[in-house]
Order: C-alpha cells, then structure tokens, then sequence
C-alpha cells in the first residue's frame, strides 16, 4: 500500500491531484481487458480502480452491471482477474492498484487466503462495496495483515462517529462518494462543497477520491479545486468499452485520449 | 459509529452487508420498530388492522380427508384465507405502519409470486402510501393475475429482465433504488431474509401464525403438534410459524426448500440443503452458488420459491440442529396441490404445496399416532393458469408417448 503513499508525494510536488479510471477485469474479455488497462495507464492515469466481475452487483447502475455480465459470459473467473493484475504489474511497478468488488467474492475463496492471493499479485488496495464499517473489521484485518489498504467509503450522510473511525481504520486513500445512488454517469456527481471536504479533512483521513458520476475534465477540475485529492472515473470510460468493444483500433486511443484530458484537469 | 439497538445476527449467520450509503437508513429502520414495540399505540393499530381489515385470527382446520394414515392427524393454519391471499398482508401492515412512523410517504417492493406485491399494494392503497414493485420479467408472465391484482390497486409494477428475470433480480433492483430514495421511500422486504433489521422485523411481524396455531391447537388437541412444517423461499412464513415453537423442544420444526427438478440437478432453489454459505442481498447465510463465489440461479415451479438464498435465522436454526430441512421437487408439490384440492376443496399456492407433499411423505411413513402441523401460506388462485398449462402440457406429453409406445 506505500504505493498510494508515493503517489500521493508525488502529486503533492507537482501540485496536482489524482487521475482514477476503473474499469472491470476481463472487460469484453481478457486479452483486450489488458489492452484497455494499458492505453489507461499510458494515457495518464495516477491509480487504477479494478472490479473483479461479480453475478450480483447491487451497488451498480447498467453500464457496470454489463461491464459484469461481459466479462462473465467471456468465462472471467477471479483466478483470471488476478493473473490480469500480474501481467498490469509487470508492465508497470509503480502504480497503485486497486480492487473495487463484492464481498461474496472474498468470502467463496477465504478471507484471508483472498488477500493472500491479491497480495501475491500486486494489489495494493481493496474496497468492498457492500461491507460497511459494522462488518469491515474480519476484512480489515486481512488486508493489514497483508500489507494492502482497506478502503472505506465517505457517503454524502455520513455522521462524525463514522468519520472518526474511517479515518483511523482506512488507508490508501478515501473514497468519498458524490451521491447518493448507483454507479453511473447519467446521474451526475453532486460536487461536495469546500466545508465538506473540509470537514473530512479535519479527520485527517487517507487522501479522499471524488467518485460516482464523473465523466468530465470539468468534474475533475472542480473536485480537486473543493479539496478533494483526486477523482475516480468508472461509467464514462465502461461506456466506451460498451460503444466500442468489437473495434479495438478505434476503442484504445479513444480511452487513452480520454484518460489524457481526465489527466490535464488534474 | 454509532451502535446498533438489536443484536444483527443469529448465532454467525445474517450481519448487515450492504453499502454504507444505505446503513443510515437501515438504522433509522431498527430503530424505529424498536420504538414501535413499546408503543402500545402502534401495537393496537397494527392489531386492529390485522382482525378488522385482514381477518385475524385464520382458523386451524383438521383435514378430513387428506392424511393416508389414520394415525396421523394432519391440521391446516389457514393463512390462505387472510386478506390478499397469502401470509405476506401480515408484516406488510407492520411494515406499512412503520414507513408512517418514519415519515416516508413512498414504498418499494421486490415481489416473486406476487404475493408480496399484492400485499404490499393492498397495505399502500390503505394507508395512502405510493409504491412501485420490481418483479422479475418471467415471473411476471407465470403470474399474470396477481400483476393486474397489483395495478387495480395503484402500484406501479416494473418489469426487470436482468439476470434470470426473478425474485433475486427484482431485489438487486429494489436495493439499487433504495440506494438513491432512501431519504424519502421505504423498501419493505418480503420476506424475513435481507440485512438486519429486516429478517427481525419479519419474523416479529408474522410470528402471530405460530402464536395462534399453537393456542389452537392446543384446544383442539390439549397438547402441541409433533411437527410443524412449512415451506421455505425467503423464510418468513416458515419462521413466522417456528418462532413460537422455537422453545417447545418436543416439537419438530421442519422447513421445506423448493426441490425443483431435484437437488442433484442445478434446477432448484434449495439453499439450505446444499450446505453452502456465503453473501447475498445483505445476510451472511446459506446460498446457491459457484465455486468462485458467483449466485447461481434458482429454479422452482412455484416463484415465490425460486431464490437461491435463505433468510439467516434459518441457517441458523439448521447449524443449531433446532429445525430440519428437506426438499420437495416439482411433481411432488403438483400432485400435492390436486390431491389437497380434491381431498379437502382447498386450492392450496403452490408454494405451500410443498410444505403438504412433505407432511404427506411423513405422514404415510407414520408408524406412530402423530399430529402434524402445515402452514398453509397462500391459496393457489393466483396459480391456477400456470397449474393449468402445465397439466396441459404432461397430458399431451403422455399421450404422444403412449401413441409412440413408450408407455
Ligand atoms: C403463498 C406463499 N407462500 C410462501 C412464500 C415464500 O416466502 P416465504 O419463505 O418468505 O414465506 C410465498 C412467496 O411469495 C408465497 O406467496
């Protein structure tokens, strides 16, 4: 997890804040899942956010539900996924990597022997979209145990209780959520005022990323201009993936190209 | 974090896994049924709705014909003659009275015989709530009657496709709403399965079957039934006839999981049977799934069945050795809803089929006296037209055969 550390310092130098794309692992498929990955890294992307395909997202709008049901009808198992993380890590040492998935997945493989596994491939963070603070404790400490990042979640009705314990269990970074709802970019992220972010940040959280709802330059811009140290970017990009997955030659440059203007209101 | 007010788990099972956006209203949930019970006000409401408007108490009827045993005596809780046809308008009204107490003016519901949806479209015309039902798009087509049902009664009914198009797909839908309404709208879960609160909820809102059948039977009998016996999809009737009994040890508790086309086959929805544990909707339980973690889809006749999942208080029940559960396949609920039509002029749901095809087989292998007790969850009005097609269709099926001379 010092990845996300390092990042951080560095973009603190620069005077930046974080670019995040997530996409799922195994996205139409393996092979072009990898693709896909690569032109984001190479377009600039800070992190990575990844999904492992899961049969029974809740926590998703359509666009990453497809995303889901993509991947899982091209045969993507989590033992797949992690050997995508593997070939990711070997073509670059340095970028934070994060898993974003549910917890059903964890639990069929053992919690403990998942973030062994997840450790061994490179991973450097792990959000369970459906564990909250109650039940995080098992999967915490996990993760701490093998030296990965648990990653809490700030949604916009947060209490000071819980903002307390996320900031001194969470590390890697904070996802701080823009909305209410499911992931997607037909509802836009509700931007938190400075005094929110503000608010947090008196906490002293890990470093909080903007997410749900952000498909613009314009969206990353007015995040980090509020405070926040970055922004994460799922639908927008999934919903090039879904346009153009059958013309690879089109669809890699547009994510690049994408993932580069994301980049530039950082 | 501030504390919860009931304990969210039975023995490991249940917990509350869901996103934390949706914990704050969850809690607001707990705490206003905690509130509730102590209000004799809310009490003599919910009371007041349950025997003026839906008919409580529902009589204990001792079958005349049914029992192929003449030691056994077999007695029906009669939860098909409650008000919208099934056990499902209890906690519904509970439910319903809560959202008032909340102050939220809007329901959402998840239905998958439709039965939920009924009740929960009765209960919002009531008590002038505004509620839209996710149903999955091939239950709605197994059961049409209780879609009109629904409408005629001012619910807005949405079709969802994703996935195997039933019940456990309506609910990821109803949970993907909520995530976005919850400030303003109450998701009232049909069964007792889910995140804490609501299997407790449930359960307390429908434990009045086990309360009453065993008052009854008691009169009827002067002692307890040997066995209780219901069918279990989410769980709620089931539990809702166990929780009374839960600490009368001499009492067999035995649910009964939706057998499909056998539990050998992947065509069933027989969670507990399958002795597999896992997450899904929110409970640490008992669930069909792949190797990987991945749900698999259930399968039964009856679609207030088909889910691959059990509420957590059962799994909990089964691990304690305190409650049994079996399986009964396709044929055998089918020949149990004629057999019970013609027996005794009870049309029985098919969901509750299952609970008499397995109080049949234990009755027929009685070497005992015995007294048997079966929740009858719902009538089978709504079922009728499916029945009728499938009938239709093994007649022909046998009629081809004999013609080729198979038969
Ligand atoms: C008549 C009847 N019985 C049983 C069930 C199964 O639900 P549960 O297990 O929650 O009682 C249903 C569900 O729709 C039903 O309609």
């Amino acid at each position: 997890m010092q990845r996300y550390q390092q990042m951080f310092s560095r973009l603190a130098t620069e005077g930046r804040g974080a670019f995040v794309p997530f996409v799922t692992l195994g996205d139409p498929n393996p092979a072009l899942s990898f693709d896909i990955i690569k032109a984001l890294i190479d377009g600039g992307a800070d992190a990575l956010e990844l999904g492992i395909p899961f049969s029974d997202p809740i926590a998703d709008g359509p666009t990453i539900q497809n995303a889901n049901i993509r991947a899982l009808a091209a045969g993507v198992t989590p033992a797949m996924s992690f050997e995508l993380i593997k070939r990711i890590r070997e073509y670059n040492d340095a970028i934070p990597i994060g898993l974003l998935l549910y917890s059903n997945i964890v639990m069929a493989k053992g919690v403990e022997a998942f973030y062994a596994v997840a450790a061994a491939a490179g991973v450097d963070s792990v959000l369970i979209a459906d564990v909250p603070l109650h039940e995080s404790k098992m999967f915490r400490q996990a993760a701490m145990a093998q030296n990965i990042a648990p990653i809490y979640i700030v949604p916009p009705n947060v209490d000071d209780d819980d903002l307390r314990a996320i900031a001194s269990y969470g590390r890697g970074y904070t996802y701080l959520l823009s909305r209410s709802g499911v992931t997607g970019a037909e509802t836009k992220a509700a931007m938190p005022t400075a005094e929110l972010i503000n608010r947090i940040r008196q906490y002293n959280p890990a470093p909080p990323l903007l997410g749900f709802g952000i498909s613009s330059p314009d969206q990353v811009r007015d995040a980090i201009a509020n405070g926040a140290a970055g922004a994460i970017s799922g639908s927008a990009i999934v919903k090039l993936i879904e346009q153009h997955y059958h013309e690879p030659a089109v669809l890699l440059p547009a994510l690049q190209q994408f993932a580069s203007a994301m980049k530039a209101a950082t | 974090m501030s504390e919860l007010k009931l304990n969210p788990y039975f023995g490991q099972y249940g917990g509350m896994f869901v996103p934390q956006l949706l914990v704050p209203a969850l809690k607001q949930l707990e705490s206003a049924f905690v509130d509730a019970q102590q209000d004799p006000a809310f009490l003599a409401e919910f009371q007041q709705l349950l025997t003026e408007y839906a008919g409580r108490p529902t009589p204990l009827t001792l079958t005349r014909n049914l029992s192929p045993n003449p030691l056994v005596k077999i007695y029906l809780k009669r939860e098909d003659l409650l008000h919208g046809g099934a056990h499902k308008t209890n906690q519904v009204l509970g439910q319903a009275l809560l959202t008032q107490r909340m102050g939220k003016k809007e329901v959402i519901a998840e239905t998958g015989a439709g039965q939920h949806g009924v009740a929960t479209a009765l209960a919002c015309a009531l008590l002038g709530l505004k509620c839209r039902i996710y149903m999955g798009a091939k239950d709605i087509e197994r059961q049409q009657p209780n879609v009109f049902r629904m409408k005629l009664m001012g619910a807005t009914v949405i079709p969802v496709t994703a996935g195997s198009g039933t019940l456990k797909d309506a609910v990821n839908e109803a949970m993907r709403d909520w995530s976005a309404t919850y400030e303003t709208t109450h998701y009232m879960l049909g069964t007792a399965a889910g995140p804490h609160p609501f299997p407790t909820i449930v359960r307390d809102f429908q434990r009045m079957i086990g309360e009453e059948s065993k008052a009854q039977i008691l009169k009827a009998e002067g002692k307890l039934p040997d066995a209780v016996i219901a069918c279990v999809g989410g769980g709620s009737n089931a539990i809702g006839m166990f929780a009374d009994f839960i600490e009368e040890p001499n009492v067999r508790l035995i649910g009964v999981e939706p057998g499909g086309m056998g539990i050998n086959t992947h065509q069933h929805g027989a969670a507990l049977s399958t002795g597999s544990y896992g997450i899904l909707h929110g409970a640490y339980t008992a669930i069909m799934q792949t190797t990987d973690g991945q749900i698999e889809e259930s399968y039964s006749i009856s679609a207030g069945l088909d889910y691959p999942a059990v509420g957590p208080q059962h799994t909990h029940l089964q691990q304690s050795g305190r409650a049994e559960y079996v399986a009964i396949n396709d044929d055998e609920a089918l020949a149990a809803f004629q057999l019970l039509a013609k027996a005794e002029g009870i049309i029985p749901a098919l969901e509750s089929s299952h609970a008499v095809a397995y109080a049949l087989k234990l009755a027929a292998a009685a070497t005992t006296p015995q007294v048997l007790l079966i929740n009858l969850s719902g009538r089978g009005d709504k079922d009728l037209s499916h029945v009728h097609s499938v009938l239709a269709a093994q007649a022909q099926q046998h009629a081809q055969q004999a013609n080729e001379g198979v038969v």
